[in-house]
């Protein structure tokens, strides 16, 4: 599998956008704990920061700093309505590529495990710049993506492998009930498919530099490339 | 979606993000609600000086609110000398945090596109033809 298609588009709603609206609650319930890198950033921006999580699924970056103002967003309007439990922040239902924010007023934004879920370089870097262009001069944003280089994970993916894959979510059914009038009847398991750009070394860096950011600081933490960024000088 | 929101939010089309008249969004049909919340006096002072008060005064006329003062609070009149929120921080408070616009749209006052809030949360996806 290359370039999924010419439609990066239409792809993205059916392989990632539809997926997570099916998803939701259940991948909901099994993602809370922050990642140490994310807190951090979050918990080190001074009280009154206001700033962008793009993409915040069920919104568990949202309980770490309450002195600060978020405005968040999600795709899916099932996951923006999972999120909405966190004050003081905001969520919204909006696309990556056409946010709703003025330019140049946000301290910071996060966007984690999102850019990786577009279909064809030309989207990821238009991603990363729309992700920098609300950002006043001085403004950070924090990127997670997936890495290609996985060799400890369970999914063993490494250098040189396709970065262009299809990553099953399993929703178990329910095991069978006993009880009055028959009780409940077993439901199978349902398998959905997401689509990933997997990330190899230094590509996000590219990415960001094409799409007029400057790399702060940058690493790698289990199985995801990160970067720090600022908007560059260029414009504005 | 709270009043304090609209300060952060434009038209989502590219096409509008360099005209003035995009920002901010207006609320129109806005069924408000007041939702409690836990005031936070560290968080709303420092906000102040982020927040637009023209923008702030504009959509509390729209949507039919008791007029704002001519000009923003001064952060020192925000807590009594025992150390508890006076009436303007709570009154900020409640405006900022607490006033949230339930149902209706936001439309942008440069391309006229409307955008519906529904539950508390606002729809920013755009049909293809419009991105």
């Amino acid at each position: 599998m290359s370039e999924p298609v010419a439609n990066g588009e239409a792809y993205e709603e059916e392989h990632v956008h539809e997926v997570y609206e099916q998803i939701a609650s259940h991948f909901s319930s099994t993602r809370y704990k922050p990642w140490p890198i994310i807190e951090r950033f979050l918990q080190g921006l001074a009280p009154g920061s206001v700033g962008l999580d793009v993409g915040c699924g069920n919104g568990k970056y949202l309980a770490v700093n309450r002195d600060i103002f978020i405005v968040a967003s999600d795709r899916s309007p099932n996951l923006a309505t999972i999120a909405t439990t966190h004050p003081p922040h905001s969520v919204c239902v909006a696309d990556i590529l056409s946010l709703p924010h003025p330019a140049h007023t946000f301290d910071f934004a996060i966007s984690i495990a999102v850019i990786h879920h577009l279909s064809t370089a030309t989207r990821r870097t238009a991603a990363i710049a729309s992700l920098l262009a609300p950002l006043r001069r001085g403004g950070r944003a924090l990127i997670y993506v997936w890495a290609l280089e996985q060799e400890g994970s369970r999914r063993g993916w490494s250098e040189g492998m396709e970065q262009d894959v299809m990553v099953p979510w399993v929703m178990r059914g329910k095991k069978a009930k006993k009880g009055k009038g028959g009780g409940e009847e077993a439901q199978e398991d349902r398998t959905f498919h997401r689509y990933y750009h997997l990330y190899r070394r230094g590509e996000l860096e590219e990415s960001v530099r094409e799409a007029g950011g400057v790399v702060v600081e940058a690493g790698y933490e289990k199985d995801n490339w990160w970067a720090i960024v600022e908007r560059g000088e260029g414009e504005g | 979606m709270k009043l304090l929101t609209l300060n952060f939010l434009t038209c989502a089309r590219k096409t509008c993000k360099t005209n003035p008249a995009a920002f901010p969004l207006h609320p129109r049909e806005a069924e408000l609600e007041q939702i409690e919340a836990e005031i936070n006096p560290l968080l709303i002072q420092n906000l102040l000086p982020r927040i637009n008060w023209e923008v702030l005064k504009t959509i509390s006329q729209e949507l039919g609110l008791p007029s704002l003062p001519e000009s923003a609070p001064d952060s020192e009149d925000f807590m009594t000398e025992e150390g508890e929120p006076t009436q303007t921080l709570k009154d900020l408070h409640t405006l900022l945090m607490e006033m949230n616009v339930q149902n209706g749209k936001l439309v942008c006052g440069s391309c006229e596109h409307e955008y519906a809030i529904k539950e508390g949360i606002a729809n920013f996806l755009l049909p293809s033809h419009m991105v």
